[in-house]
């Protein structure tokens, strides 16, 4: 069976007006303008980003205006431009431990070199509602304490030094890291895929599974090592310069989340670690995914794979809210056909089914 | 690789340092220098603006292996004077005038006769903008460092 | 390191326009195997990359596609050429070349040396340009296959003898196996891996 699929084309365009229209909403009030989102919504603005795996705060502010907030249609409309721009290079890897830090908590040492940094936090706020932000009232500036401040160092390197801890987390020598925009996925899966795949996932998501292994579905025993917070510089080989230009600074969050150790034949008991970094000021994404990199890295310390959050086809697979809202809101375009099909084959069934019972009190009826 | 025929060669650590502040001078820091230049060169584009992408790497654990983080838009420009001096860009975002007008200062800094008025008028203000700047969200970020203290207990 | 002058100029005029252009005409040759198509812009790569062969480097190679040139080729001013324009990587590994360009001047590696590609993926095989003499002028080659009604006729001059040769061997490796853009100054033909090639008797 056919059916037509053609016309709506009046209803479309009437629709997109209709949108664009309900998008501006009242025009008494003055339009939000790019810069208001990126200066005042900027964690949504940077979640936008993060999930989108593009850094562009301009770009992320208009793709949340033109969604109408709706986050992952904004992360859908970047990913798309995306698409359109050609790569010109690959950067050298961020060095986030010359980060010039905006935040930095650790909550395994009480003292250490550089200090707690608490930075703009939403900690020990008290979470009521702020009468007072529903007027454009003074807000006072930021207290600042001059002086030079001391170097921040990692956390890691502290165990490190009694070797206590893994290393950072290496790959073979001649090892590319693997880009799943280019190649397709393969199952299992290096450390470094899973790692893009996790910073580019999804925040809910993987703050459930994250939340899951804390409830015991794949225990690690985790603490926050370290979190920081701040700018970094983006570097980049520029061959017909013949040396490397740094393209500017960009905000990452980074979460050392340091777990039990169990050791094995070839290595002592220590702690072992897991790894989140994120685009922007993102705090839960960056811990859920330290997480759940940790939880997916089971085989590696001979743990067995038992729960959700340990399971990396299941994980990879589902972390991406562009994918999976795709895949989700497909079932509502038209599938006549196929429910066509599907009522013809139903009630074929069901005239079997009242043949059958027919017969069996005809049978009955004689008997 | 031959030498290229610019002007006023330098090493790469002085050039360096200039394109890494044109990648952070804003379209009006540049614009303002711009519109005050007495004669306004000559350029042909070589090669864009154009926008395009980097792909940011990060390391597993800060400092291990790398990985693919996710992108960043790019704009880069090359210009060339009529005397030969080109000029590079490359910049974080989608400004393509900003980036060609890095290209054009990258190319005037290298000439003498611009050299220094470069240097005066937009490097050096731009450096001491950062600088500002980076001072201003350190002192923000120490004060609230948490300074812990004990409190006294029992007697026993 | 300091790129060679020559190496910035000579690319797109107008990036978006002319690469979709030279796209079009290298689809159609590649559809429709013995069509001559002609580079009308005006890209001028260093010599001695002819300016079809200049403008299939930067409509189809970019940083993800590794190229490897043939010794005629692998001077300063190419590969600042490809690395300025396209972006491209430069490989000495024929089997991880996604495109080589080569040169009638200089002896071309076998075929099967470049990567054919795999069942799953055939489509990772090297894509090899030649800069031919001309052509024109050449021996006849009768063309058959997919995109040739009947016969097709070619005449390339100054096509490397073992290209023919290997042809055969190259079909029968169906669905892997190379595809070949023959170019010659501002024209260019194909011979994708279905083409099947025969010497026509004079």
């Amino acid at each position: 069976m056919y059916v037509a699929v053609k016309g709506g084309e009046t209803a479309i365009a009437n629709a997109h007006r209709l949108l664009a229209d309900r998008r501006r909403g009242d025009r008494n009030l003055p339009a939000i303008t790019i810069e208001q989102l990126i200066e005042q919504l900027g964690l949504g603005v940077d979640r936008v980003m993060a999930e989108a795996s593009l850094f562009d705060r301009s770009l992320a502010a208009l793709a949340l205006k033109q969604s109408r907030g709706d986050m992952i249609e904004a992360i859908f409309l970047l990913r798309a431009y995306r698409t359109t721009l050609p790569r010109f290079g690959t950067s050298k890897p961020v060095e986030t431990g010359s980060m010039q830090v905006e935040r930095r908590v650790s909550a395994t040492y009480k003292d250490l070199p550089g200090g707690q940094l608490l930075g703009p936090t939403f900690d020990y706020t008290h979470r009521l509602l702020d009468p007072s932000l529903l007027e454009d009232g003074m807000v006072d500036q930021a207290v600042e304490r001059p002086g030079t401040p001391d170097h921040v160092m990692r956390v890691s390197d502290i165990l490190d030094g009694e070797g206590l801890i893994e290393p950072d987390g290496e790959m073979p020598e001649d090892h590319v890291a693997g880009d799943l925009t280019r190649e397709p996925m393969e199952f299992p899966m290096q450390r470094d895929l899973r790692l893009q795949a996790l910073a580019r996932g999804d925040e809910g998501f993987l703050l459930a599974l994250a939340y899951s292994t804390q409830r015991g579905y794949g225990r690690t025993h985790p603490f926050v090592g370290e979190i920081r917070m701040g700018l970094v510089e983006v570097e980049l080989e520029v061959p017909e310069l013949g040396f490397t230009v740094s393209l500017g600074e960009i905000r990452v969050t980074e979460c050392q989340m340091v777990n039990q150790f169990k050791g094995s034949a070839k290595a002592p008991p220590q702690f072992t670690r897991g790894y989140g970094l994120v685009f922007g000021q993102s705090e839960r994404k960056a811990m859920a995914m330290s997480l759940v990199d940790r939880a997916l890295r089971a085989d590696e310390f001979g743990e067995d794979r038992l729960a959700p959050a340990q399971d990396e086809e299941f994980v990879i697979s589902h972390c991406d809210n562009v994918q999976a809202t795709g895949f989700v809101e497909h079932l509502k375009l038209p599938h006549y056909v196929d429910f066509q099909a599907e009522l013809d084959l139903v009630r074929r069934m069901r005239a079997r089914h009242a043949a059958e019972m027919n017969r069996d009190i005809d049978k009955e009826a004689a008997e | 690789m031959e030498a290229a025929t610019t002007h006023h060669q330098a090493e790469p650590p002085a050039r360096k340092r200039v394109l890494d502040l044109l990648a952070r001078a804003t379209r009006t820091d540049m614009e303002t220098v711009f519109n005050a230049l007495v004669t306004k060169p000559n350029h042909e584009r070589l090669r864009g603006p154009e926008t395009g992408l980097v792909m940011v790497r990060g390391r597993m654990g800060g400092g291990g292996a790398a990985f693919n983080l996710g992108e960043a838009t790019v704009t880069r420009a090359t210009i060339r004077f009529t005397d030969g001096t080109v000029g590079h860009s490359y910049r974080l975002g989608t400004d393509k005038r900003a980036a060609e007008l890095a290209a054009i200062f990258d190319a005037l800094w290298q000439q003498d006769s611009t050299h220094q008025l470069v240097e005066d008028k937009l490097l050096k203000p731009v450096e001491e903008k950062l600088s500002a700047e980076q001072t201003k969200r350190a002192a923000q970020t120490a004060a609230t460092k948490v300074e812990f203290f004990t409190m006294v207990r029992g007697e026993d | 390191m300091q790129i060679h002058e020559t190496s910035l100029t000579g690319g797109f005029t107008n990036p978006v326009l002319d690469s979709q252009n030279v796209f079009r005409t290298v689809m159609n040759c590649m559809a429709q195997p013995g069509t001559i198509g002609e580079v009308a812009m005006g890209v001028e790569p260093p010599a001695p990359l002819g300016a079809a062969a200049g403008a299939v480097m930067l409509t189809l190679c970019d940083h993800d596609t590794a190229v490897w040139l043939g010794p005629h080729l692998l001077t300063p001013g190419i590969t600042g050429w490809l690395g300025f324009h396209c972006g491209a990587p430069l490989t000495k590994e024929k089997t991880e070349a996604k495109f080589a360009f080569a040169h009638h001047k200089a002896p071309l590696p076998s075929l099967m040396s470049f990567a054919q590609g795999t069942l799953e993926y055939p489509d990772r095989s090297t894509t090899l340009v030649i800069e031919v003499e001309a052509l024109d002028g050449g021996p006849t080659l009768e063309l058959k296959g997919p995109g040739i009604r009947t016969t097709a006729l070619l005449s390339p001059k100054g096509l490397p003898e073992h290209v023919l040769k290997q042809w055969a061997k190259n079909g029968q490796i169906f669905p892997q196996g190379v595809d070949v853009i023959l170019t010659a100054g501002h024209r260019l033909a194909a011979l994708p891996r279905t083409c099947k090639i025969s010497l026509k008797e004079a």
